[in-house]
């Protein structure tokens, strides 16, 4: 009985799907689904490798390239976007010392009240503060920026796919509709307020370059600042503070798979060892 | 192990591994190091499960209050919290020093020198916990206007105990003076708490 | 214990005694997972998985009390209630992604011990009530997961609660007002955020219920083997102590070498990227998907496209669940007399070459974006996933002439003892 029911259940189902595929099918076959420019250009786009110091099992910060790349995030992005996870006193970790953390805390103004008033004022930061937002509050961001609030930088090479890599492209990758562009798709067009860029999901990106010219920001350690480099510095900048603790992870890693290994190849012998005397009796005929 | 070790104990002599002078046999070795390795690997597995519920970097990072003592007035005393704690500053006056330095050492409950609470060069100024040593009440005296209690100091509202001016505990139930934090002068005027 | 040459527990000094006397402990352990338990000499390391995914449900209860000390559960914080664990917790990033990673890992070896049930059908009586208990602990497991993938409160979090508790609107009359009770709101919110997390703390000890019954039920029969032959007498069993727990000792390690490569190496590897940006009621991801161990059951969902008498959305829901309800009935549907594969002829092969690749399908449609030809794939492999279950498994089980058993496991251990009992139609074993 269980078994006539099943059957005729497992064939209802069969039937529903199957009239699901051949609609879907019917559909698929004669219509047209039109090629998108998003699909034909942004999925083509790779992102280069930035060639990061922290890729790969055994990779290291390349500490003073996150230095430079806090500086352009100073220098470029702050302007714009918010660090919100990252603390002031986290920036010991790239090398610099306690003094230098709070110097460097101090040049960046937070919201603060004053202790005689109450009124809401700013003040310098202290390496415990975290880094201030650009904007009041998300409308005002929005405002500001043509309806898109600049997103959060403190976890965006964690929240795209290749993170690292892709910001590195897509800062260093802005340029000109390509000619085969528009001549495969002659209605795309890049709307008022908007940058072509062929990293971007949608192609058209409402951020304006934001690293345009060579030298834009001069590095205290004297490298020479081309849109390549000061974008490689800023990707690995905000590698380390998508996750600060990625070095650490690595380099725990190793010990541990070590040991387990260890361990593993002793349970193999001991296991060998137990089961040596595990051979049957014959059947006594 | 099973069947033979059942054999290896009731005659050791003929069982089939190799014995050695402890009666360990070399065979059973290799099962002792396996099982040892997963013991360690237990224990180590501990360390992280442990130390999570030690303050975190956060929290550490708050662990120490610097405070500005440039507009205390003689006088005067200043709130501020020490990790997530009031702490008091007062700047004594000279009738206050010389009112703590005259209590003979002997009559005190928790004996102490005003020069001994406070740091070298700096005899006016009290840096203490604002936690009663009693049952952790917040003691008044800090404030403007509030009850500094009979000895000119504290006076801790909740089971009435009364500090003088250096802060130490002289009647009442509170066992021991008002904790001086370990802090020290960073500059003539700043003092680094913690 | 069932076979009667089982070794009985003896306390071996005074204290024991007392506790043997008081509460018989140390006799429970030794009967259930000590020497006591006589067990098939010829288990396969697929048979490890069971003790492995036990490992897996210790490892979520352990990380999972940890991070619950540091998580809070309101919208406002929860995000950053995580990012804090990443960032300022000592060890905090390792206890999250061992948490997020022990998931993936719970579900790969739950998915490996019902196939080995399923290709060995470990659910034919005597162990229907094994089986029952174990469907029973997987749809625990897959609702602990979802609300737990939830708590994060990233943009997958909220988006695959609101797809989620969606399905539930497809049920006539009751559905949307049912999906608002579940959510307590209109959309997902503190409320809905608060309840997850109270019942994604709780259902994993319903869980550890679940498994002692489940371990219980086992003992009843004994295990399984490969052979599907029951266990005839003593030379057919070792005991459990020290022989499988070597073996499963040193399956915990190789199963721990490949979890922990990914926790230290490749924590994200798993998961979504969405997921690191936080809940955005107003703006949808791209592309939805669920976590990828619920991916066949997604593209089962998905599936359904037409709408046939009922509305599309509630033919997609009632398969979604069906697919797994169907696991309930096995023991009734697949009626033959021989359990295991290897002497099933037929069986094996629908299983090796009809749902195995069927079901790796939907797992990759299941993570494919809701598109042509992904669609039509799923839904052919769909077809199959029903007709295995429900028609070709019964049909199969009536008609099939299977190859000759061993006589007991020990032939089928020794091989070369095998002709001499079973006379000249004997074949070699395909072990």
């Amino acid at each position: 009985m269980i078994r006539l029911v099943g059957i005729l259940i497992g064939l209802g189902f069969t039937f529903v799907v199957l009239l699901a595929f051949v609609t879907g099918a019917y559909t698929w076959a004669t219509e047209d689904v039109a090629e998108t420019p998003e699909h034909a250009f942004h999925e083509a786009a790779h992102s280069p490798d930035g060639g990061f110091a922290f890729d790969g099992p055994f990779g290291t910060w390349n500490v003073s390239q996150l230095q430079r790349g806090y500086q352009v995030y100073k220098e470029v992005c702050a302007a714009c976007h918010s660090l919100n996870y990252v603390a002031f006193r986290n920036l010991a970790q790239l090398g610099y010392s306690e003094e230098q953390v709070k110097a460097e805390a101090a040049t960046w103004q937070v919201p603060g009240i004053n202790p005689d008033t109450g009124e809401t004022t700013m003040r310098a930061a202290e390496p415990t503060d975290y880094f201030p937002s650009p904007f009041a509050n998300d409308v005002a961001a929005a405002a500001a920026n043509g309806g898109k609030i600049p997103p959060d930088l403190s976890l965006i090479t964690k929240a795209r796919h290749d993170g690292s890599n892709y910001v590195y492209s897509l800062i260093s990758g802005y340029e000109p509709v390509p000619a085969e562009l528009t001549e495969e798709f002659p209605e795309f067009e890049v709307p008022v307020g908007g940058y072509y860029n062929p990293y971007f999901e949608s192609l058209v990106i409402g951020m304006a370059p934001p690293i345009s010219v060579d030298g834009q920001v001069t590095y205290a350690d004297g490298t020479e600042a081309t849109i390549q480099q000061m974008s490689a510095d800023v990707a690995a900048f905000l590698t380390w503070t998508a996750e600060p603790t990625l070095i650490k992870r690595k380099q725990t890693g190793w010990p541990v798979l070590g040991f387990l290994l260890f361990a593993t190849i002793l349970a193999w012998f001991a296991k060998k060892q137990i089961w040596s005397d595990a051979k049957p009796k014959r059947r006594k005929d | 192990m099973a069947s033979t070790t059942g054999n290896a104990e009731a005659t050791p002599q003929v069982s089939d591994g190799v014995e050695s002078e402890d009666g360990v046999r070399r065979r059973d070795f290799i099962n002792i190091a396996a099982v040892s390795a997963a013991g360690v690997g237990g224990l180590v597995t501990l360390i992280p499960l442990i130390s999570q519920m030690a303050p975190s970097a956060d929290v550490l990072a708050e662990s120490t209050t610097e405070l500005d003592l440039s507009s205390l007035e003689v006088g005067q005393s200043i709130k501020a919290v020490f990790r997530k704690q009031p702490v008091f500053v007062r700047r004594l006056t000279q009738a206050e020093i010389e009112e703590a330095q005259a209590v003979p050492i002997g009559s005190l409950r928790d004996p102490q020198t005003l020069d001994e609470r406070t740091q070298p060069g700096h005899l006016d100024v009290l840096v203490v916990m604002g936690v009663c040593t009693h049952l952790g009440c917040v003691p008044l005296g800090a404030a403007a206007g509030e009850n500094k209690g009979e000895f000119g100091g504290y006076f801790c509202p909740c089971h009435g105990s009364h500090y003088d001016t250096a802060a130490r505990i002289r009647k009442g139930p509170a066992p021991s003076n008002l904790v001086v934090p370990e802090y020290e002068f960073t500059s003539d005027t700043t003092i680094v708490i913690g | 214990m069932s076979f009667p040459w089982a070794k009985e527990y003896t306390p071996q000094n005074g204290l024991m005694k007392f506790l043997d006397e008081k509460l018989p402990l140390p006799r429970l352990v030794y009967n259930a997972v000590g020497a006591g338990y006589p067990v098939p000499r010829n288990l396969s390391y697929f048979w490890n998985f069971g003790v492995l995914a036990g490992f897996f449900l210790v490892l979520q209860i352990v990380t999972g009390v940890v991070l619950a000390m540091h998580y809070a559960a309101n919208t406002q914080v929860a995000f950053a209630s995580v990012e804090h664990i990443m960032r300022d917790i000592n060890w905090g990033w390792l206890m999250r992604y061992a948490h997020a990673n022990g998931a993936s890992f719970f579900f790969v070896v739950i998915y490996i011990h019902i196939f080995r049930g399923l290709f060995y059908a470990s659910y034919k009586p005597p162990r229907e009530m094994i089986w029952l208990i174990g469907v029973v602990i997987f749809l625990l497991m897959m609702a602990t997961a979802f609300m737990g993938y939830v708590l994060p409160w990233g943009q997958m979090s909220f988006w695959g609660a609101q797809v989620i508790t969606g399905l539930f609107s497809a049920i006539p009359l009751v559905g949307e007002p049912l999906q608002v009770w579940i959510l307590g709101g209109f959309a997902p919110d503190n409320a809905a955020l608060n309840r997850f997390f109270s019942l994604h703390f709780l259902l994993p000890f319903v869980i550890a219920g679940c498994v002692i019954l489940h371990i219980w039920a086992l003992h009843i029969p004994g295990s399984s083997n490969p052979s599907g032959v029951e266990v005839k007498s003593e030379s057919d069993t070792l005991p459990f102590h020290p022989y499988y727990t070597a073996k499963d000792g040193f399956g915990l390690g190789v199963a721990l070498l490949v979890f922990m490569t990914f926790v230290f190496f490749l924590p994200n590897q798993l998961g979504h990227p969405d997921n690191y940006i936080e809940a955005n009621p107003l703006s949808t991801p791209a592309h939805i998907v669920p976590e990828w161990y619920f991916y066949p059951f997604y593209a089962i969902l998905r599936a359904f496209t037409y709408d046939f008498i009922l509305p599309a959305k509630l033919w997609g829901v009632l398969a979604m669940f069906s697919a797994i309800l169907v696991w309930f009935f096995l023991p009734w549907l697949d009626k033959g007399p021989v359990r295991s594969g290897h002497y099933r002829p037929l069986f094996r092969k629908f299983f090796w070459f009809g749902l195995i690749p069927v079901m790796a399908v939907l797992f990759f449609c299941g993570g494919a974006p809701a598109e042509e030809p992904y669609v039509m794939i799923s839904q052919i492999a769909t077809a199959y996933y029903f007709l295995h279950f429900l028609v070709i498994l019964p049909i199969i089980s009536s008609i099939e002439r299977p190859d000759p058993l061993p006589f007991s496991i020990t032939e089928a251990v020794l091989g070369s003892d095998k002709k001499a009992v079973l006379g000249e139609n004997a074949e070699p074993v395909a072990t």
